[in-house]
């Protein structure tokens, strides 16, 4: 019984994964309008960030640069969260001049989550809620000075938040 | 010659337990106040740190790391977008020029607790969402499924505008709104589906345990925070939802939402929480 | 048709606290329905906030942030019944905008 069932999920991961590839070709073909205000901004969407599977390589095409931990940031999520659907996750930083705070989860298909910017007068400071495939890892990044920083902590995921 | 002795003495001692046994019956009769009380005792026993309010919070009164997770959710509320657009429904005449506010007391505002009521004149138990389509088909819509979106937008704000309001569950004095109660009640309490669960064997016996992955909530306010968005779900339900979905998951087959059993089930739950806040809309794992 | 963008702007004379709460479903095209096929890809990818012509927040999502998303954060300045800009674009180019005022 539980030989099916683990049989089960694993081709049905493999046929995910093979799907997800496919998705990822079809989100390169697809138009992609910047409105006004956006492009004003000066700030384009990394959808190269946005396609890279582990958390080293998103951060790679991300920052370009490699993070080292710090204690000066404050990763505040739960230990075990109600459901991989919706996981409640802030950061905030002590770190000065903070230019953007980014979000990953290593376990998740696509690794990189969010990742936001901070103009200056902005509070290095983000909450926000995530998807969570299974009990992972999370990292949140914090750019500052032109140094890349790093936290981390492990939630524990016992309902999927990818579907199915 | 000695075991004869002793089955003749067993004999007369059973014989004595069955001529026990009327009194033991009348002891059972009917009582819904005394339910109320009992059940509620249970409860608070059982979580003697939380207050009777606190039970309509569900699993997030059982486990401080999900309690913060939701006060987080709260902030900003994922039934936020079917309450607005339960609002505006509600507010939306329908083809004929008539609302749902005609259909109730008080203009439909403030008056989830007094739902389910037993009407007197049908003899059944008549619940929101029921009052609801009925209202609608009155008026020549098209009734709504007891479980979909439409339904928990509708409930969410007629829930909302209740909020804070105490459960208060009539039972009049009639034969028939007795039969009813204790007929929710027996449902209850009744083992079903291939799990052999009963209502209670989660819900009583379990609260604040996993069952799997999740926290069983408590049957005492359960039903003041409906309609609920669920995570698991990633979207609204309905009190039907609620029930189908729970038998269901112990492998057994639902019945229609609606049907006689599940009216009772939910005037016999209704009444076990009387006193306690409406907190609906609710957000659940 | 009601704005996909809910937003709580306030101000407590020094900084402005934004909540941002967006419907849509954030579909990571990882998922599959009940016939068993793959939910295309449809989520938000850029979210900004304006205050006074200038970007004060910007936000780049992938498929992992979840249904009906959520985003907190907060600013140096802002007066109360000032306005803030928000809006948003989807991978499949769909956007929606509103303005809220500074509480």
């Amino acid at each position: 019984m539980e030989i099916t069932s683990n049989e089960f999920f694993k081709t049905r991961r493999l046929v995910l994964k093979g799907a997800g590839v496919a998705a990822l070709i079809g989100l390169g073909v697809v138009p992609f309008e910047v409105p006004q205000a956006l492009a004003a901004a000066n700030d384009k969407y990394p959808e190269e960030a946005f396609k890279q599977k582990t958390e080293a390589e998103a951060i790679k095409a991300l920052y370009g640069k490699t993070a080292e931990p710090s204690d000066k940031i404050k990763l505040d999520a739960p230990e075990i969260a109600e459901n991989g659907a919706v996981v409640p996750i802030s950061a905030t930083t002590t770190l000065a001049d903070v230019s953007s705070i980014s979000f990953l989860v290593s376990e998740n298909p696509i690794s990189l989550v969010a990742s936001y910017k901070i103009p200056a007068g902005t509070l290095p400071s983000v909450a926000n809620r995530i998807k969570m495939a299974k009990t992972s890892n999370v990292t949140v990044l914090v750019e500052a000075g032109g140094k890349l920083y790093s936290a981390v902590k492990e939630i524990k995921v016992t309902v999927g938040g990818c579907g199915g | 010659m000695m075991l004869r002795l002793a089955i003749r003495t067993a004999v007369a001692l059973a014989l004595g337990v069955l001529a026990l046994a009327p009194a033991a019956r009348a002891a059972d009769t009917v009582d819904p106040a005394a339910d109320k009380a009992a059940f509620q005792k249970f409860f608070t026993d059982k979580f003697p740190k939380l207050k009777l309010e606190d039970f309509v919070n569900g699993p997030y009164s059982m486990n401080e790391d999900l309690h913060r997770q939701w006060e987080e959710k709260e902030q900003f509320p994922p039934y936020e977008f079917s309450l607005e657009a339960g609002k505006e429904m509600f507010s939306k005449p329908f083809k004929n020029g008539k609302t749902y506010a005609d259909c109730f007391p008080n203009q439909g505002i403030g008056i989830r607790q007094n739902y389910p009521y037993f009407d007197e004149t049908e003899g059944k138990v008549i619940t929101l969402e029921l009052a609801l389509n009925r209202c609608r088909e009155a008026n020549g819509e098209a009734p709504f499924s007891y479980v979909r979106d439409d339904m928990a937008a509708l409930t969410a704000y007629m829930a909302f505008t209740s909020r804070g309001k105490l459960m208060d569950i009539k039972i009049p004095n009639d034969p028939r709104a007795l039969e009813a109660y204790q007929k929710g009640k027996e449902y209850f309490y009744t083992r079903r589906g291939q799990l052999n669960f009963s209502c209670a064997t989660c819900h009583i016996q379990s609260p604040g345990e996993r069952i799997r992955a999740e926290v069983l909530a408590p049957a005492l306010g359960i039903l003041n925070a409906m309609p609920i968005y669920r995570s698991e779900w990633s979207g609204m339900g309905t009190t039907s939802r609620r029930f189908t979905t729970c038998n269901s998951q112990i492998r057994g087959v639902p019945l229609n939402p609606q049907d006689d059993e599940y009216r009772n089930l939910e005037y016999y739950l209704s009444y076990v929480s009387n006193g306690l806040p409406i907190s609906g809309p609710g957000a659940r794992p | 048709m009601a704005s996909s963008i809910r937003v709580r702007a306030t101000s407590n004379g020094d900084t402005t606290e934004v909540q941002a709460l967006i419907q849509h479903p954030m579909d990571s095209g990882f998922v599959k329905d009940a016939k068993g096929e793959i939910i295309p890809p449809h989520f938000i990818q850029q979210l900004t906030f304006e205050y006074d012509g200038k970007a004060v927040f910007l936000a780049d999502w992938g498929g992992g942030v979840s249904k009906d998303p959520y985003v907190k954060f907060a600013f140096k300045g802002g007066k109360k019944g000032d306005e803030l800009k928000v809006s948003w674009v989807d991978n499949k180019g769909a956007t929606d905008s509103t303005t809220a005022k500074i509480q």
